[in-house]
């Protein structure tokens, strides 16, 4: 049995940052996609705190993980209200249909 | 001494002042242009003659010269050569102011005639200022001293009479016949001007008598032309020279242009025979007279006689009056040469003034004739009948008695009968050529019977125009009724000329020339200054006094003193000539009436009728050789300036073109291309970046993950050394 250490945790964030991409890329729901996003923050949250359990001496990878999940919270609250003003326009929440930023 | 140059300069220049006034107001002046010429020259005259007098009285200062000079032109000092400057000089002897006497009186005269004979002319005034400027060249020649001068008024006199020669330059014939005596007197120029530098090139000055002054003093070594001697060269000099007289005085082989010069207005023919241009060549032969050797003294003696041999056979058959008169001209004019290369010069410059009396007078006779004819012709609008030709002539007399009367004095004259200033002249001549053949021997034994030749040949020519024109019966009586004698104006100058043919002005008794005035007092053969081994081969015998550097040369001595022997037996022989000519002409042509063109009707002799008619065939032979080959270069140098050079200019130009095709070839296909190209791939790259701009947010993601990949790929290669890459 191998004992748990820092190349496991980087590999989970790896394999959840891609996760988060491929869902950015393929899923046409507005929703889905801010879903991927939020596995490449948590993923970026795994690293920071990672790092810092298997190098650093003080707590700033904590810290900035604590700071991005706020973040994280902010920003699905801004994009929810974007998806909502979306749909009011365009009666959909596709993102394949919302291609206005081409005009 | 101040004041005969004054006097001179002013005499000189009221002819040029005549020109210029004349010339520039040629509109405004009109048919009144005369009142300006005609005063200037006889004031002219008038100083000319006041001159004469003052240079030529007895107790005078006899054959003393008076010379005046000033620095013209200083070129400074030209290495190897040393200082070149050309001096303005006036030289004033017995032979300047006799001659300007002559040109004046001529061209006054002959202005005084042209008020009459020119009347009506499109360019009166224009004639009027040409002939002042002929008087004043011709004048400006005979009073300079050097030759640069000299050279400078021959030119001018050249210039002058291409001007008359062509004055009616509509019609082609006088713009032929004044071209042709341009060129041909080019020809003479160009030696003219060769002797002239080449004795520069030696003695460093341009001053005829220093010219002198230096060859008496022996010859130097450098002297030297292509290589001759010294003595060579002096012959070489004096010929080359003489080539320029050869041109302007009609002399064989450049004779051709005066017979064509009658094309000319008739007062102009009077004017260059008799004072202006032929007379500059015979006088420029008795101003350099001291330089010519003895091979050139034959040279130049031979050539004298050959012409007038020549000219008075073709006049003898001529019938045109002013070609008879004009082969006349180049006789006479040949036997003044023959004299001055026989050592005769001052009985050649005698003659050249009598035969300027006379030939003007002849000359402006044939004019008043032809005024008349012309007049008459004009009247009855008959443009087919010759007005010069003598076949249409006869009886005059009776008509134009004036005329008639002088120009049976002045054939008098030229024919060399008794009291007539001619005849003289003409026996000094002939004594002189006496003795030169006497004593020189060889060909030179021939030109004593070649004068006496022309002497009786002269005589029937002349007397043979004379009968035909003025005696006998009218062979156009409807012409013959209406001539009328010419108005006073040209009656006038006839007189005077006559008057001025006769013995007296020269000599008190006609018989003894040698004695009067003019031989005795006024004009003395120069004396040579060439070195004595070049002097003629008869001189060697006779003793060589110690000092020749003053006086006349042993072998003039001798010649001098064989004509005067001469001159007894010459004057009785002349006459004898000169009346046999008389005689046979008053036989054929008078009392035999030989009129048909005035010439024996003998079959046989016709070969020679026509060989003289044709002037040699002379003419013929120049324009098959001369011209020809000329015109034969000139039209393959045309050629080879349409075929080559243009060809050359065409080929650069067609080079240029096919360059500029190339160019723009080029221009289009690389330089455009390379643009164009340029534009399409921008194009081209937009097309391609547009493409990416699909407004997909996820397809920008895509791309975003792709590139940032592609980055992570590319920087991990660069910046991870090779040994942690594999």
């Amino acid at each position: 049995m191998i004992p748990v250490g820092l190349p496991h945790f980087l590999v989970l964030s790896a394999v959840l940052f891609v996760l988060g991409i491929f869902t950015m890329l393929t899923r046409k729901n507005a929703i889905a996609v801010l879903m991927g996003i939020e596995l490449i923050l948590n993923a970026a949250n795994i690293n920071f705190v990672a790092f810092t359990r298997y190098g650093a001496v003080n707590f700033g990878g904590q810290m900035a993980a604590i700071f991005v999940i706020v973040i994280a919270a902010c920003e699905a609250a801004v994009a929810l209200a974007i998806v909502l003003n979306l749909y009011r326009r365009s009666q959909t929440i596709s993102v394949t249909e919302a291609n206005k930023l081409h005009d | 001494m101040d004041q005969m140059l004054l006097l001179a300069l002013v005499a000189l220049g009221l002819p040029l002042l005549s020109f210029v006034l004349v010339i520039f107001n040629q509109r405004a002046l009109g048919a009144r242009a005369h009142l300006i010429s005609v005063p200037a020259l006889a004031f002219s005259l008038v100083l000319s003659i006041y001159l004469a007098w003052l240079k030529l009285r007895p107790g005078s200062m006899g054959l003393r010269p008076f010379e005046w000079s000033a620095d013209w032109i200083r070129l400074g000092t030209v290495p190897g050569f040393g200082p070149v400057r050309v001096t303005a000089s006036v030289l004033i002897d017995n032979i300047t102011v006799i001659m300007m006497v002559v040109v004046t009186g001529v061209s006054f005269l002959v202005h005084l005639f042209s008020i009459g004979y020119m009347r009506g002319d499109t360019r009166y005034a224009r004639y009027f200022a040409f002939l002042g400027f002929f008087t004043f060249a011709m004048l400006a020649l005979v009073l300079s001293s050097n030759l640069f001068l000299l050279y400078g008024a021959w030119e001018l006199v050249g210039f002058a009479s291409w001007a008359l020669i062509g004055h009616w330059y509509e019609r082609p014939g006088p713009q032929r016949a004044a071209t042709k005596a341009f060129i041909t007197n080019r020809i003479g120029d160009a030696m003219l001007f060769t002797g002239i530098l080449l004795l520069f090139g030696q003695f460093h000055t341009f001053n005829l008598r220093e010219i002198f002054a230096l060859v008496a003093q022996g010859l130097p070594i450098t002297f030297s032309f292509l290589g001759c001697s010294p003595e060579t060269t002096l012959t070489i000099a004096g010929l080359l020279l003489f080539g320029g007289a050869v041109a302007k005085s009609a002399q064989f082989p450049l004779h051709v242009w005066l017979p064509d010069a009658m094309e000319g207005p008739t007062p102009v023919s009077a004017l260059i025979h008799a004072a202006t241009m032929v007379a500059a060549g015979v006088y420029l032969m008795a101003r350099i007279f001291p330089l010519l050797t003895g091979n050139a003294m034959l040279v130049v003696a031979c050539t004298g006689a050959f012409t007038s041999v020549l000219a008075a056979t073709i006049a003898i058959s001529q019938t045109d009056i002013k070609r008879v008169l004009a082969y006349s001209t180049v006789s006479q004019l040949g036997l003044m040469i023959m004299a001055i290369g026989a050592g005769a010069v001052s009985a050649g410059f005698f003659h050249l003034v009598t035969h300027a009396a006379f030939k003007a007078c002849l000359f402006l006779g044939a004019g008043s004739v032809i005024h008349a004819m012309h007049r008459v012709l004009h009247e009855r609008d008959d443009t087919a009948t010759d007005a010069q030709d003598i076949c249409n002539m006869g009886g005059l007399r009776k008509k134009m008695p004036i005329t008639a009367v002088s120009f049976v004095i002045a054939t008098l004259a030229i024919s060399g009968l008794p009291l007539m200033a001619g005849m003289m002249s003409k026996d000094e001549i002939l004594a002189g050529t006496a003795a030169y053949g006497q004593l020189q021997r060889g060909i030179a034994s021939a030109l004593p019977f070649v004068g006496f030749g022309v002497t009786l040949l002269t005589a029937a020519y002349m007397w043979r125009l004379t009968f035909l024109m003025f005696f006998g019966k009218p062979s156009r009586l409807d012409l013959f009724e209406r001539i009328k004698e010419s108005p006073r104006m040209m009656t006038v100058p006839l007189v005077v000329l006559a008057a001025a043919s006769l013995w007296i002005w020269f000599a008190i008794n006609p018989l003894q020339a040698e004695s009067g005035r003019f031989l005795a007092n006024w004009v003395k053969t120069p004396s040579q200054v060439i070195p004595p081994q070049t002097a003629p081969s008869f001189a060697f015998g006779i003793l060589l006094p110690s000092t020749p550097s003053s006086g006349p040369m042993p072998h003039q001595l001798a010649l001098a003193a064989k004509a005067h022997e001469w001159a007894g037996r010459s004057v009785w022989l002349a006459l004898a000539s000169g009346a046999c000519g008389f005689l046979f002409a008053l036989w054929l042509y008078l009392l035999k009436r030989s009129r048909s063109i005035g010439t024996l009707r003998i079959s046989a002799l016709d070969p020679l009728r026509q060989f003289s008619l044709r002037a040699w065939y002379i003419d013929v032979a120049y324009e098959y050789t001369v011209v020809g080959a000329v015109l034969l270069t000139s039209r393959i140098i045309s050629w080879a300036d349409d075929a080559i050079v243009d060809g050359a200019v065409n080929a650069s130009a067609r080079a240029t073109v096919v360059t500029a095709r190339i160019l723009s070839l080029f221009d289009r296909f690389v330089v455009d291309g390379i643009v164009t190209l340029a534009g399409a791939t921008v194009q081209f790259l937009g097309l391609m970046i547009r493409s990416l701009q699909s407004g997909r947010i996820q397809t920008y993601l895509a791309w975003v993950v792709a590139s940032v990949i592609a980055i992570f790929v590319v920087m991990w290669m660069i910046a991870l050394p090779p040994s942690m890459l594999f």
